[in-house]
């Protein structure tokens, strides 16, 4: 089982309408989104989405034009209730990993943590590991 | 002989000392002359407190006034000629995209040196009477077909009068005449070298062409590589503009400036601002002083193009200073906080950093006291992004520091997408200038 799941991120400038035009293609090509998140700096932003066709999205965007990539991240399943993030948060403190970024969503029956980390493949290792549980990448689909 | 060195050895081979002297003395002719015969540079001069007397060195001529392409509109069509129609055996006529159009008038000593000037140029990048020459200027008021074809005959070359168009037939006949130089404009050379390929010719397998001279537009060194690349070609820069007689001055083999032949023109380079004499290496307008025209003479002539000069010694032995590629117009010019930034300096900038697409715009605006320049610029589409914030905002960083170690000014810089800047037909727009002064 997988459990790197592919983001997709986008070069958009902080400008009225950018992000509905980013949602509407998505739209047309009836491409959902799970969870997603804008980075921003002095005029220009990152979205970042988990959609469940991250293939399909990336070729849809780069034949409009736009700048866009995909990143490896994880998902980890949070028990949503206090104290929720502090477990996962120290799984990876504990393994030396760094979280570069992250977002969030709660859901039932789990909150989903998005992490972007330094270390993918020993980030997965050290949260399985302690009994942590992942977002694998059939369950986006 | 079928191979020259030099096509006026006298001329080509003078010592800057020699050369200075002797434009020294054809300028103190040329501003005796023109005060005596011409009444439009007489009331000049006299609006500048200036007389031929005043002209004791070569350096001296900073006091004479500049000539202006509205001198020429103005006094449409020929009341700025001296002599009469009897003297003269040629007119070319410039067309007038802004406004009147422009009329040269040659005299006979006119055509002679300008076909001169060309026949100099096209010997010193190796072509004589060996080579078929195949003008793809266009011939008729324009000077870029005739000024070619006399200097071409000149020098024993055989002339293909081609003129533009009907590329196909023209591809046919350099390979049926076996065609070895041609000369047309840099985007005629590479429209040419499409349809080539597109019949299934290819430049350097099937054809004797191997040299190039282009210019009636301006082109850039990426350009030139292209060419070449593509085609084999040895691809050399012209330079000239009717009023001066027409394409007068090119590269040598060192492809490495343009040689102005001091007997012929003298060559300042200006702050367009001030009017204040320019050093080696520094870019500003030219001005160009024609020592030898009789019909239409030209003192500090203003053309409006942008270049420098270098008058170190060229590795071909002529001491005639060059001139750089036209790196653009002067009415292109902006004045930021004082400084002089030309649009092809921030696109030649743009030019070398690869996450950057070709598309951008300069916008100009005052804050208080203070002009401020933005510069937006699209990433390259269809290229591997990080999605850090980080690298986004050094790359940001970069091309802000470029831009500012080749402009002087601080620029601010905003990344776009690719698709957000309005394209252009033809010329492209590329500055917003948003000041109310």
């Amino acid at each position: 089982m997988s459990y790197t799941i592919k983001q997709i991120s986008i070069f958009a400038e902080n400008k009225p309408g950018r992000l509905a035009a980013i949602a509407e293609v998505l739209e047309s090509e009836n491409i959902n989104i799970l969870a997603f998140s804008i980075a921003e700096a002095s005029g220009f932003g990152v979205v970042r989405a988990l959609v469940d066709a991250p293939e399909k999205a990336f070729k849809k965007l780069s034949e409009l034009g736009y700048v866009v990539s995909t990143t490896d991240v994880i998902g980890v399943k949070m028990q949503d209730r206090p104290g929720g993030l502090k477990e996962i948060s120290r799984m990876l403190g504990d393994a030396g990993i760094n979280i570069e970024y992250a977002y969030a969503y709660s859901g039932r029956p789990h909150a989903i943590l998005i992490l972007r980390v330094d270390q993918v493949e020993d980030a997965i290792k050290a949260i399985l590991g302690k009994g942590g549980q992942l977002l694998a990448r059939d369950e986006l689909a | 002989m079928i191979y020259l060195k030099y096509w006026d050895p006298r001329i080509e081979e003078m010592s800057t000392a020699d050369i200075e002297a002797l434009q020294f003395k054809l300028l103190k002719t040329l501003v005796y002359r023109l005060y005596s015969f011409s009444d439009f540079y007489r009331a000049r001069m006299k609006g500048s407190n200036v007389h031929p007397d005043d002209i004791r060195s070569l350096d001296d001529i900073v006091k004479l006034p500049f000539m202006y392409k509205k001198d020429l509109r103005d006094h449409y069509p020929d009341k700025m000629f001296i002599g009469g129609q009897e003297d003269l055996v040629r007119y070319h006529v410039s067309s007038g995209t802004t406004g009147k159009p422009t009329v040269v008038g040659y005299t006979q000593k006119d055509l002679d040196n300008w076909s001169t000037s060309v026949a100099r140029g096209l010997t010193s990048v190796g072509l004589g009477r060996k080579d078929v020459m195949q003008v793809s200027y266009g011939y008729g008021l324009f000077t870029g077909g005739l000024g070619l074809h006399y200097g071409a005959e000149k020098i024993g070359a055989t002339v293909v009068p081609a003129s533009v168009g009907n590329t196909e037939r023209q591809i046919e006949l350099i390979q049926d005449l076996k065609v070895t130089a041609i000369a047309c404009t840099p985007s005629y050379m590479v429209h040419m070298a499409e349809v080539a390929e597109k019949m299934g010719i290819d430049i350097n397998r099937d054809t004797k062409l191997r040299t190039a001279i282009l210019g009636a537009e301006p082109w850039t060194e990426k350009m030139r590589a292209r060419i070449e690349k593509s085609t084999g070609i040895k691809a050399y820069d012209i330079y000239g503009t009717s009023e001066l007689s027409g394409p007068l001055f090119t590269e040598c083999s060192e492809q490495n400036g343009i040689h102005i032949w001091g007997d012929l023109a003298y060559v300042e380079v200006i702050d367009p601002e001030t009017g204040e004499r320019l050093g080696p290496g520094e870019r500003g307008e030219l001005a160009i002083t024609m020592l030898q025209k009789e019909a239409l003479p030209m003192i500090r002539y203003r053309i409006g193009d942008v270049a420098s000069f270098d008058d170190s010694e060229c590795a071909c032995g002529r001491a005639h200073l060059r001139i750089s590629r036209i790196q653009g117009r002067v009415d292109d010019m902006l004045i930021i906080r004082g400084i002089n930034v030309f649009p092809s300096q921030v696109e030649f900038t743009l030019m070398s950093i690869p996450e950057l697409g070709e598309h951008f715009q300069i916008v100009v605006d005052r804050q208080g006291a203070l002009d401020t320049m933005l510069v937006r610029v699209e990433l390259k589409n269809a290229q591997p992004f990080s999605d850090k914030l980080d690298d986004l905002l050094r790359l940001k960083g970069k091309v802000a520091h470029l831009l500012k170690n080749s402009l002087n000014v601080a620029v601010d810089v905003e990344l776009v997408s690719p698709g957000t800047l309005a394209r252009f037909e033809g010329k492209a727009k590329r500055v917003v200038d948003r000041r109310v002064l």
